[in-house]
C-alpha cells in the first residue's frame, strides 16, 4: 500500500513538473513579461534594468525554479487586461467555480450511477431503451447548446430560473458562497445541470456497460447458483465490482467538469475561473492562461490521486499486491 | 464474357483480382457487419443523415441560396427576418436571417462545411500522429516508447478541450499583433492543429498495445529473421491489425472534433468571425433569445446536434459491431 | 423408468433446450432423459458440446438467455421445478440443490472475503444469526479440509491457491445441506495432482451427508473412480445409462463403446489408442435419425431414418437400434461408416 502510494505521488509530481514547465514556457517566452509590467512607453534602459531586477537574465534553470517557488506561493504575476494580481483574481473567482463543479458532480454521479445500474439490470425494458437513447442524444449535445436550450425553456419561455449570474452570495471569510441563499440555489440549477449532463451520460453508459460485463462473470453465475437474492447479487456483488472502473472514469469526468466549466460559465455569465480564463485566451492574457493551466493540472492530479486511493479501498487484490510489493522491495 | 477467351492466357491476374474483389464485396454484403447495419433502422438513418451533410457540405456553393459571408450581398433591411412560415418571413430566407441580414440556412450549409473540414482534418492529424507514435513506440520500445507514453499520460491528465483551448490561446499570444493573426485561413490551421493535437494520445495507446500483441507473434519474428525491414513489417502486418479500433475511435472522435470546433467558436476563440461557423452563429444568436429571435441560435444548434448525433450513432454502432463481446 | 423413478431425487424427462437465432431456433438439447437417485453419484459424460453443462444449468434454471427450455419436465424431490418462477427456483438453488462450477478461480467474488460469502449464503437459506452462521462457516471450511479455518474467514479469494479455492466453492455448495449437488467439471481447471484431492473431498462429504451428486465431466477417469451410475451424452441426448462398471466394461452403445476404448489402461500394451472416426455433429446440424449414425460402424438404413429411443441393451440401457426387434429386419447399409468417414 505504502509503496503503491509513494509511486503514485511521484507520478503526480512528475506530471505537475511537466505542466509547470509548460506553464513557465508560456509565461516567459510566449508573452513578454517586460511589456506586461511597464507598458510600451518604457525606455530601453528601464527595460534592461527591470530585466535584471526580475532575474530574467539568470539561467533558464534558475528562472524555472524561481517560477515554481513563486507558483507554490500562489504568485503568478499581473494580468495584462485587468492590471491586477492574477492570484487575487483567481481567489475571487474560485468559490463560484468550485461550487458549480461540486453541485454538477453530485448530480452527475448520483443520477449517472442510478440510471446506469437501472439500465444495466433491466436492459430490455422500454424505459432502459428510452434512457439510453436520450443519453446518446445527451452525449451528442455540446455543453453550450444544452445551456442555451435550458435558458430558452426555463428562462425565456417559462421564466422560472435566472439565465445568468450567481444570485445573492454570502461572504464567509474569503469564500463567497451562493449555496446559502435561495436566489443562489435558483441561479445554480441551470448551470449545474448544463455542466453535469454530459458527464452524467458518460457515467451512465459506463456503469451500464460494466454492469452488463460483471453480470456475465462466473462469480455472478455462481452467486445465482448459491440462491442469493436478486438484491444481494445485483447490489452487493455486481455493483461493487463495477465500482473499480467507474471510480476511474468518474474521477476523470469530475476533472473534466473543471475544464468544461469554462463553457458553462461563458453561457451563463457565471463569475468563475473559467470565464476569467476564456477572457484570458481571448486577449492573449498570458499570466492568466499559465496560472489557470497550472491550477487545473493540480486539480486533476489531486483527483487522480484520490481515485487511486479509492481503488485500493475497493479492491483487496490491489491492497495485497501492494503489500507484497513492499515486502519484496 | 467475350473478353475472356482473349485474355485467357494471362487470366491468372485480371479475373483473379476481379474475382477476389467480387468475393470481398459478396462477403462484405453478407457479413455480420452489413447484417447488423441493415437490420438497424436508426443506424441506417444516421448514415443517410451523415451522407446528406457530406453532400450539403460538398455542394454548398450550389445549394445555398445566398453567400452570407460576402458583405456586398448583405442588407440590413433583411436583418432579423423570422423563418419563412412565420408572419413577416420571406421564402428567400427559409430559416430567417441574423442581426446582419445573413441567411441562416446558407450559413448552416457553409458552416457545416467548415465544421466537417476542420473536424476531418483534425481527426486525420491526430490519427497520423497517434498511430505513427503508437506503432513506432510499440515496435521499437526502449526510451523512445517511455517518452511517448509518458507524454500521452501527461496530456491525458488534462481534458482535451482544455488542451485545445490552451494551444489555441498560446498560438494567439504568439501571433498577437502580427499580420498572420488576422488571416482567417491561418486561424483555421491553428484550430485544426489545436483540436488534432488534443486527441492523439488515445490512438497512440490503442495502437501501441495492439502493436505489442502483434510483435510477440511468431510471424513477426520470422519476418525479422528473413530480413524484412521493420517499416515493412509495421506497414504490412502490424498496422492493418490496429485499424478496427482506430476506425471506431476516429468516428467518435470526428463527432468530438466537430463539437470542439463549435465550442471554441462559440467561446469566440475558434473560427474567425469573418467565416461561417455554427458555433459563432449560436453565440451571436444567444443575445437575441430574450428579444424573441430564437431562430438565429436554435436552427444552427439543431444542425450541429443532428450532425454530431448522426456521427455518434455510427461510431457507437461500429464499436458494438466490431466488438461482439459488448453486445 | 428403470424401476428407479419412484425413488428418483432428480428426474429429467425429455428435456429440450433451444436457442432462438436469426436463422431460426437452434436445438441444443434434443430430449434429455436422466435421473439421480437419493445419495447416488451420477456421472454425466460426453465430449464438449454434447450438452452436459447445459443440462445442469437447465435443471437449476440458470440458462443464459436467450437459451430457454423448449419442452420436457424436470422433477425434483417429487415436485416439478421447470417453469417455476425465478424466486421459487432461487429458493431451491443453494438450499436444496448445490452447484459447483468449473473454474474455482473465477467462481468467487474477488471483492469479498470468503467468510462473507459463506455466511451470506448460509443466512440466505438457513434461519441463523450472524454468530451461528459464522460458526457453521468455520465448520464447513474445516470439513472441506482448509487448515486453520477460523483464521481464514477474513481472507480474500486471491489469497488462496486454485485447489483451496475449489474447496471453498464446495463448502459454499454445501452451506445449506443440499440434497443434490450439481458439479460441472469441478476439477478440469485444476492441476492434475490437485484433481484427485478435490474429487476425494467431494466424494467423502457427499457420502457423509447422504448428498446425491450429478457429476458432469468429460474425464472418464474421474467417473470410473467416483460415480455409481453413468449417463453418456451425445449431441444433446443421453444415449446410454447404466452402472459404471457395466458402461466401462460392457458398453451397449457403439459410441460409449468407442469412448471407453479411448481410456488408456495401465499395463496394456497398445500402439495407439483407438479413436472414433469423424466428429460430433454441430448444434443445429444433427442428422434426422440417430445422431451417431454418420460415425457408427454398425449403421443401417433404419438408423438414418428414425431416431432410436432408450431400450435395454446388454446390461445397460442405450438409445441404439441394435437392441430393437426391428434390427434384424433392416439390412446393413452397404459400406457403412467407412464411406462416410
Amino acid at each position: 500500500m505504502f509503496s503503491y502510494l509513494v509511486n503514485r505521488v511521484f507520478q503526480a509530481v512528475g506530471v505537475l513538473l511537466v505542466v509547470a514547465l509548460l506553464s513557465f514556457v508560456i509565461f516567459n517566452y510566449v508573452g513578454d513579461p517586460i511589456n506586461n509590467m511597464v507598458g510600451q512607453e518604457a525606455t530601453l534602459e528601464d527595460r534592461e534594468e527591470l530585466r535584471e531586477r526580475l532575474g530574467l537574465n539568470d539561467s533558464v534553470l534558475v528562472q524555472f525554479l524561481r517560477f515554481v517557488a513563486n507558483a507554490a506561493e500562489g504568485e503568478f504575476g499581473i494580468s495584462y487586461q485587468f492590471q491586477r494580481k492574477v492570484s487575487d483574481l483567481i481567489l475571487e473567482r474560485m468559490p463560484a467555480t468550485l461550487e458549480l463543479v461540486f453541485v454538477s458532480a453530485v448530480i452527475a454521479l448520483a443520477a449517472g450511477i442510478g440510471l446506469g445500474v437501472f439500465t444495466g439490470l433491466r436492459r430490455d425494458s422500454w424505459l432502459s431503451r428510452f434512457v439510453l437513447t436520450v443519453s446518446l442524444v445527451g452525449v451528442s449535445l455540446p455543453t453550450f447548446v444544452i445551456g442555451i436550450l435550458l435558458i430558452y425553456i426555463f428562462s425565456v419561455g417559462l421564466e422560472w430560473l435566472p439565465s445568468f449570474g450567481r444570485g445573492d452570495t454570502v461572504r464567509i471569510g474569503d469564500w463567497d458562497s451562493g449555496l446559502l441563499t435561495g436566489s443562489g440555489w435558483l441561479a445554480i440549477i441551470l448551470p449545474a445541470i448544463t455542466l453535469g449532463l454530459f458527464q452524467l451520460t458518460i457515467i451512465l453508459r459506463l456503469v451500464r456497460a460494466e454492469m452488463l460485463e460483471v453480470l456475465r462473470t462466473d462469480y455472478i453465475k455462481f452467486a445465482r447458483a448459491r440462491g442469493l437474492s436478486r438484491r444481494a447479487i445485483n447490489f452487493g456483488h455486481a455493483l461493487k465490482n463495477t465500482m473499480v472502473p467507474v471510480i476511474t472514469i468518474a474521477g476523470l469526468q469530475i476533472g473534466t467538469l473543471i475544464a468544461f466549466s469554462i463553457i458553462t460559465e461563458t453561457v451563463f455569465q457565471w463569475p468563475g475561473m473559467g470565464l476569467l480564463f476564456i477572457q484570458g485566451v481571448e486577449f492573449a492574457d498570458v499570466p492568466i492562461m499559465g496560472a489557470y493551466l497550472l491550477l487545473a493540472a493540480i486539480a486533476f492530479v489531486a483527483i487522480n490521486l484520490i481515485v487511486d486511493l479509492l481503488y485500493a479501498a475497493v479492491d483487496p487484490r490491489l491492497r495485497v499486491s501492494a503489500q507484497r510489493g513492499k515486502g519484496t522491495a | 464474357m467475350t473478353a475472356r477467351p482473349a485474355t485467357g492466357a494471362t487470366s491468372g491476374t485480371a479475373p483473379g483480382t476481379a474475382g477476389r474483389l467480387l468475393g470481398a464485396l459478396y462477403r462484405g454484403a453478407d457479413s455480420d457487419l452489413a447484417y447488423s447495419f441493415r437490420r438497424n433502422p436508426v443506424v441506417v438513418t444516421a448514415a443517410i443523415v451523415t451522407l446528406l451533410y457530406f453532400f450539403g457540405a460538398a455542394f454548398a456553393d450550389w445549394l445555398a441560396p445566398h453567400t452570407p459571408f460576402d458583405p456586398s450581398t448583405l442588407s440590413l433591411g433583411d436583418a432579423e427576418k423570422p423563418p419563412a412560415w412565420i408572419e413577416g418571413g420571406d421564402w428567400s430566407y427559409v430559416l430567417g436571417t441574423d442581426n446582419q441580414g445573413r441567411d441562416i440556412f446558407s450559413t448552416i450549409l457553409y458552416g457545416s462545411r467548415l465544421s466537417l473540414i476542420v473536424g476531418f482534418s483534425a481527426v486525420i492529424f491526430s490519427v497520423v500522429l497517434g498511430v505513427g507514435l503508437g506503432v513506432t513506440s510499440g515496435y521499437f520500445g526502449g526510451w523512445y516508447e517511455s517518452v511517448v507514453m509518458r507524454a500521452a499520460d501527461v496530456q491525458l491528465t488534462l481534458p482535451s478541450i482544455l488542451v485545445a483551448l490552451m494551444v489555441d490561446g498560446v498560438a494567439r499570444a504568439i501571433f498577437a499583433g502580427t499580420d498572420i493573426k488576422t488571416d482567417a485561413t491561418f486561424a483555421i490551421y491553428v484550430l485544426i492543429f489545436a483540436i488534432g493535437i488534443s486527441a492523439w494520445p488515445q490512438y497512440a495507446r490503442v495502437v501501441r498495445s495492439a502493436t505489442l500483441v502483434e510483435k510477440s507473434k511468431d510471424y513477426v519474428a520470422a519476418a525479422r529473421v528473413i530480413g524484412i525491414p521493420s517499416w515493412r513489417i509495421m506497414l504490412r502486418h502490424v498496422l492493418p491489425n490496429t485499424m478496427g479500433p482506430v476506425l471506431v475511435i476516429g468516428t467518435i472522435d470526428l463527432a468530438l472534433a466537430v463539437i470542439t470546433e463549435a465550442t471554441l467558436s462559440f467561446l469566440g476563440v475558434g473560427i474567425p468571425p469573418t467565416q461561417p461557423s455554427l458555433g459563432t452563429l449560436i453565440r451571436v444568436g444567444q443575445e437575441f433569445l430574450f428579444s424573441g429571435q430564437w431562430w438565429i441560435t436554435l436552427f444552427p444548434a439543431l444542425a450541429l446536434v443532428l450532425l454530431v448525433l448522426a456521427v455518434n450513432l455510427l461510431g457507437d454502432w461500429l464499436r458494438d459491431a466490431l466488438n461482439p463481446k459488448l453486445r | 423408468m428403470n424401476g428407479g423413478a419412484a425413488r428418483a431425487l432428480l428426474d429429467v424427462r425429455d428435456l429440450k433446450v433451444g436457442l432462438p437465432t436469426r436463422r431460426g431456433p437452434l436445438a441444443i438439447l434434443n430430449g434429455v432423459d436422466l435421473h439421480v437417485k437419493e445419495g447416488e453419484v451420477l456421472g454425466v459424460v460426453g465430449e464438449s458440446g454434447a450438452g452436459k453443462s447445459i443440462t445442469g444449468l437447465a435443471v437449476i434454471g440458470l440458462l443464459e438467455p436467450p437459451a430457454r427450455i423448449d419442452g420436457g419436465e424436470v422433477w425434483f424431490d417429487g415436485a416439478r421445478i421447470d417453469g417455476l418462477s425465478g424466486d421459487e427456483l432461487r429458493r431451491i438453488r443453494g438450499a436444496r440443490i448445490g452447484v459447483i462450477f468449473q473454474d474455482p478461480l473465477t467462481s468467487l467474488n474477488p471483492l469479498y472475503t470468503i467468510g462473507f460469502q459463506l455466511t451470506e449464503t448460509i443466512r440466505t437459506h438457513m434461519d441463523l444469526g450472524a454468530d451461528a452462521a459464522e460458526k457453521r462457516a468455520v465448520e464447513l471450511l474445516d470439513e472441506v479440509g482448509i487448515p486453520a479455518a477460523a483464521s481464514r474467514l477474513g481472507a480474500y479469494p486471491h489469497e488462496f491457491s486454485g485447489g483451496m479455492r475449489q474447496r471453498v466453492v464446495i463448502a459454499l455448495a454445501l452451506c445449506a445441506n443440499p440434497r443434490l449437488i450439481i458439479a460441472d467439471e469441478p476439477t478440469t481447471a485444476l492441476d492434475v495432482s490437485i484433481q484427485a484431492q478435490i474429487i476425494g473431498v467431494l466424494k467423502r462429504l457427499c457420502r457423509e451427508h447422504g448428498t446425491a451428486v450429478m457429476l458432469i465431466t468429460h474425464d472418464m477417469g474421474v467417473i470410473a473412480e467416483t460415480a455409481d451410475r453413468v449417463a453418456v451424452m451425445y449431441a444433446g441426448r443421453v444415449i446410454e445409462d447404466g452402472t459404471v462398471a457395466e458402461v466401462v466394461r460392457n458398453a451397449s452403445h457403439p459410441y460409449s463403446h468407442g469412448l471407453m476404448g479411448s481410456i488408456p489402461t495401465i499395463g496394456a500394451r497398445i500402439g495407439r489408442l483407438p479413436q472414433i472416426r469423424g466428429s460430433m455433429p454441430r448444434v443445429g446440424a444433427v442428422p434426422a435419425g440417430c445422431a451417431f449414425a454418420p460415425r457408427c460402424p454398425e449403421v443401417r438404413d433404419l438408423c438414418r431414418a428414425e431416431r432410436p429411443v432408450m431400450m435395454d441393451g446388454k446390461a445397460t440401457s442405450a438409445a441404439c437400434w441394435q437392441y430393437s426387434p426391428r434390427w434384424s429386419d433392416t439390412a446393413a447399409a452397404a459400406g457403412g461408416a467407412a464411406a462416410d468417414g
